[in-house]
């Protein structure tokens, strides 16, 4: 790979990083594990992105975003391709985007998702940190999220679900 | 007919399924009897016209007549819809939403699963993607199917008549045709029997733990995936089209 095309690859990457998911906005979609990959070929730049739910209103807009993003730095020659294969999984959300999901108020998922029965034990309240937890239902108010409340500090607070 | 075309029909028939279901869901959101079961009913709804979109993708590109997602979605009359027929079955009241909808979920998620292991790379991986979705939403409806027959008196009677509507639509999931046959062939589809049977030893476990049981089948539907439909999936259409019928090409 010539050094022009790996430098071009780590300025999009870097651009990545500050393109946020709409419905999360302190949360890159880097960090969510959307980004597969980027292609740089003869000056054109493909970014491989996978929708996290299949009816995830927020792809289309991610995707004008990435376009947006890029443009901003004069790369005006972008696709992006929506993968499915792998399926996306909650397990590639970093570090740094649990601990942003904590810092919203978002509980991040506590567990791996391929186990089949995902355990709901564990889970602890974005705000004071406690244990004492119930769930509110199963679906929230985005596919990626079910709503829970702390009955310690009875404040009610989205779970993001091992997916 | 040729394998393109049997893809075509597949696909059409998995996408037709899932937006089918996927719109008689909407029509819940607002209307649920309580808050989380409103998000419930449009969340699942979203999921399913999500998948719809990408089976409908992919069916109007094995197609290859210049057809989009939308215009299978929108510009099909009655006779060209692929769906179940307990797809289209009405809402009525909550109980008779939960068996379809678990009716379907058990049956989707074994589907799923076969096509997620099938031989054709495109349908594999829409398969794989979907079944984790519709994981979840088999956790919902058979938690429900649960607390309801095993509940009050009330909510088992209505239980017990939402099986009495559901039930002729259940041995036409399980029809194969030439298409099917086919595609099992080319190891693209799981076999039905098995499917059936797996099915058939789930729901029979669900519904004894919700002290119900399956009612004799004496007028079984059929012929859904062929393009015979019930009365209701007309109505349906009339609504859900309504938009591209009135303002041909519209877009947003």
């Amino acid at each position: 790979m010539s050094a022009a095309v790996e430098n071009t690859r780590l300025r999009v990457f870097e651009v990545l990083d500050s393109v946020c998911d709409p419905e999360i906005p302190t949360v890159s979609i880097r960090d969510l594990g959307i980004v597969r990959g980027v292609d740089v070929c003869d000056g054109q730049v493909q970014v491989m992105i996978t929708p996290t739910y299949s009816g995830c209103p927020a792809m289309q807009v991610i995707e004008q975003d990435i376009h947006e993003a890029l443009g901003r730095i004069g790369i005006n020659h972008v696709t992006v391709k929506q993968v499915l294969y792998p399926p996306w999984t909650t397990d590639w959300i970093t570090d740094q985007g649990r601990k942003h999901l904590r810092a919203t108020g978002i509980t991040p998922p506590v567990c791996y998702a391929c186990s089949e029965d995902s355990t709901e034990t564990g889970i602890s309240c974005p705000r004071c940190g406690s244990d004492n937890t119930s769930v509110l239902s199963s679906f929230g108010g985005t596919a990626c999220k079910a709503l829970w409340r702390c009955d310690q500090c009875l404040e009610p607070f989205d779970y993001f679900k091992p997916h | 007919m040729d394998i393109d075309q049997h893809r075509f029909e597949l696909l059409t028939r998995l996408g037709d399924s899932a937006l089918i279901m996927g719109h008689r869901l909407s029509e819940w959101s607002g209307d649920a009897p309580t808050f989380e079961e409103d998000m419930a009913m449009s969340n699942i709804a979203l999921d399913l016209i999500g998948q719809a979109r990408l089976w409908l993708t992919a069916a109007s590109q094995a197609e290859g007549a210049g057809r989009t997602e939308d215009d299978l979605a929108y510009q099909r009359d009655v006779r060209d819809w692929r769906n179940l027929h307990l797809v289209e079955l009405p809402n009525g009241d909550f109980g008779r939403t939960i068996v379809r909808q678990y009716f379907f979920d058990a049956y989707h998620l074994l589907m799923l699963e076969g096509l997620s292991r099938g031989s054709d790379r495109e349908i594999s991986g829409i398969a794989a993607k979907s079944l984790k979705e519709v994981r979840y939403h088999l956790r919902h409806s058979s938690g429900w199917v649960v607390r309801l027959g095993d509940g009050t008196q009330e909510s088992h009677k209505r239980m017990v008549n939402a099986l009495d509507i559901c039930t002729p639509c259940v041995p036409e999931l399980f029809e194969v045709d030439e298409v099917y046959r086919a595609l099992e062939a080319r190891g693209v589809v799981p076999a039905m029997k098995d499917l059936q049977a797996q099915w058939e030893c789930q729901v029979r476990t669900v519904l004894s733990e919700a002290t119900l049981s399956m009612p004799e089948i004496t007028n079984p539907m059929s012929g859904g995936r062929t393009g015979l439909h019930s009365e209701h999936l007309g109505y349906l259409l009339a609504e859900m089209q309504f938009l591209q019928r009135a303002y041909p090409g519209a877009t947003w």
